[in-house]
């Protein structure tokens, strides 16, 4: 395109042209701040950096992989290190299924705690119950897993689970061994880690809903809770949404406590009561063990898939909530 | 917009609110409570378990000796504490300059494209599970060198720039303009100016920022699986293997002997205690030292 360009020459002509020298020289100046700019500059390109890194280092980590078994990785349900032949399906159902399970429990969970602490609880009960809620997300993953295999693990296999089987057995999701260990205590220690995350996101969507669409529904005669399900949580869906994503983002990703009670075999059983594995859990129990170079180079292809969906989870959730609080200043007017 | 007080006022009937609407409200409001307790209770069991089965279990061999062989009771996890403080000294020494850094960066001279692509980089990295830092830690120095303190100190380090990074930025961009051109107008230049006024000014923020990201590295477990891989004896050398309090935890709560159970809980109390008491000494500190700088 011949046209734009001596526009384009004209203007960096007149960009470039020197600006008017310093009238004071003061001591320590230009060098100095060019050596101090440049430093700073280098440690933000290292954040750049290290996503380019962790990127090159899955994708050329998983490549012998990718050349044995193409797309069929993702289909193939055998995991045969012995025989080198590698599926990673049931590992892909392992997270999915456990993250939706945490998912079902924490979501109604997180979003009334999060009503509670805006709509409904003495102003000076707000902010100690927040933190209290909050101090959940500051337990380490381990210290979760401890907690699940000597007192979650009982519980289920002693009360829960019979119960379950018994009352809700022939919906086939709640059959088997009552165990305890399985992907029912996975998803339920899951679901205690990720409440902390979608009740505070919750919790701040609630609070940027403007006060006169309470004020408007209460004033038509809608009681307490006809104004929270009509003035408020209908506002705040999409934050709350992306609230609930992003707790899926770390569901899926969280390695520790889940590998503790999942059981760790690689099966794919439609009973919740049933051994499960996650993609996390595979690469904790057998990277540091792996050996030949096909096998190692499996699990890394399982880690860049882990990378992936929850880069894509977390950006989706990131912008949903990005527009409720850009969106809010604009309804907030109308 | 239309005048509502132009609108003639219609004769208003207030009906009564029917007895189902204000069953419905009341049950509504039980249910949010037992979702609070439902939460709560949790925190509760964990926190009572942490102490009861922990405290109970703390003893002096357990802060002093090194594990002993399988099987055998007594021993402790001294080796644990002590490679625990060597990886986070490491990733802290990598990570918070790094992080301070960008930070720095992003307030300073990032309102740009730029700046942009760190700042949404940055919120990525903050959302890639952990095993996977641990794989890239494992690429980088584990693979063809062995597992080192050094490779888990790494992993936790990527872990901690993310944070630290953005919220150096945030307490960077609260320090008031002004501030900056004052010093600029008394010839100050500009590096001068955002270390000893704008840096300083925002010191607090800064920590606590460092001691939240501190804190949430100090318990994991999965970056370290196959980088700093564990040692049942003493370690202070970076490029040695090392035993860290989570991964001793976890090692022992998979076992099958009672005393490593006690132990598992005796260790987690003491992680939590270190990780609470660490992040209230340096707030402390900070709140204490503040009143001098400002």
């Amino acid at each position: 395109m011949p046209g734009p360009q001596p526009v384009e020459a004209t203007k960096v002509t007149a960009l470039s042209t020197p600006r008017t020298a310093p009238l004071l020289h003061v001591s320590g100046g230009e060098v100095p701040d060019r050596i101090f700019k440049s430093l700073m500059t280098v440690c933000g390109l290292a954040v750049l950096g290290v996503l380019v890194l962790i990127v090159y280092s899955l994708i050329s980590g998983s490549g012998l992989s990718w050349h044995a078994f193409g797309f069929k990785f993702f289909a193939g349900s055998d995991w045969d290190p012995v025989g080198e032949h590698f599926g990673a399906l049931p590992f892909i159902y392992g997270t999915l299924v456990s993250s939706i399970v945490a998912l079902v429990i924490a979501v109604p969970l997180a979003v009334g705690v999060a009503v509670f602490t805006t709509e409904m609880c003495p102003k000076v009960f707000r902010a100690p119950l927040s933190f209290f809620v909050e101090l959940l997300a500051a337990i380490p993953s381990v210290i979760y897993g401890l907690w699940a295999i000597f007192v979650l693990v009982p519980l289920m296999s002693g009360y829960v689970e019979p119960f379950l089987g018994k009352t809700l057995g022939w919906t086939g999701l709640f059959t088997g061994a009552p165990y305890g260990i399985g992907m029912l205590a996975a998803g339920i220690i899951l679901a205690v880690m990720i409440i902390p995350i979608i009740s505070s996101i919750a919790r701040e969507v609630l609070m940027v809903v403007p006060q006169h669409q309470r004020e408007a529904v209460l004033a038509l005669g809608a009681t307490r809770w006809e104004m929270i399900r009509v003035g408020v949580l209908r506002n705040a869906r999409a934050g709350i949404v992306g609230g609930i994503i992003l707790g899926l983002g770390r569901a899926l990703g969280e390695t520790m406590a889940v590998t503790m009670v999942i059981g760790n075999r690689p099966e794919i059983a439609k009973s919740l009561f049933a051994p499960g594995y996650t993609m996390a859990s595979v690469l904790a129990n057998e990277f540091s063990e792996a050996t030949g170079d096909t096998y190692l180079s499996a699990l890394v292809e399982i880690g860049l898939a882990l990378f992936v969906v929850t880069i894509i989870v977390n950006a989706l959730a990131q912008l949903l909530v990005w527009t409720v609080t850009r969106g809010q200043p604009a309804r907030g007017n109308a | 917009m239309p005048d509502p007080m132009s609108a003639p006022t219609p004769q208003v009937v207030v009906p009564p609110i029917s007895l189902r609407r204000r069953v419905t409200d009341h049950v509504m409001t039980g249910v949010a409570v037992l979702t609070v307790v439902l939460v709560l209770a949790p925190l509760v069991a964990i926190f009572g378990y942490l102490v009861y089965k922990g405290l109970g279990s703390l003893n002096w061999a357990f802060l002093t000796q090194t594990p002993k062989p399988v099987g055998e009771p007594g021993g402790g996890m001294a080796n644990a504490i002590v490679g625990s403080m060597l990886i986070l000294g490491i990733a802290s020494l990598i990570g918070v300059p790094f992080g301070i850094g960008a930070g720095i960066y992003l307030a300073e001279f990032g309102r740009n494209r730029f700046g942009a692509a760190i700042r949404f980089t940055a919120d990525v990295l903050n959302g890639v599970p952990s095993i996977v830092i641990g794989i890239v830690a494992w690429a980088l120095l584990v693979r063809g060198r062995g597992f080192s303190a050094l490779a888990g100190g790494v992993a936790l380090a990527i872990m901690m720039v993310p944070t630290i990074c953005r919220t150096t930025e945030e307490m960077l961009l609260l320090v008031p303009q002004a501030l900056r051109e004052a010093a600029y107008g008394l010839g100050v230049p500009r590096w001068r100016t955002t270390l000893s006024i704008t840096l300083r000014t925002a010191t607090s923020g800064v920590i606590t920022g460092v001691m939240l990201a501190f804190a949430r590295v100090a318990g994991e477990t999965a970056p370290l699986l196959f980088t700093a891989l564990g040692n049942t004896f003493w370690n202070l050398r970076y490029d040695q293997p090392t035993a860290a309090l989570p991964l001793q935890i976890y090692v022992y709560a998979n076992s099958a002997y009672d005393d490593w159970h006690r132990q598992a809980w005796a260790g987690s109390f003491v992680l939590i205690l270190l990780i609470v008491s660490s992040v209230a000494a340096v707030r402390y500190a900070v709140r204490r030292g503040s009143f001098g700088a400002a």
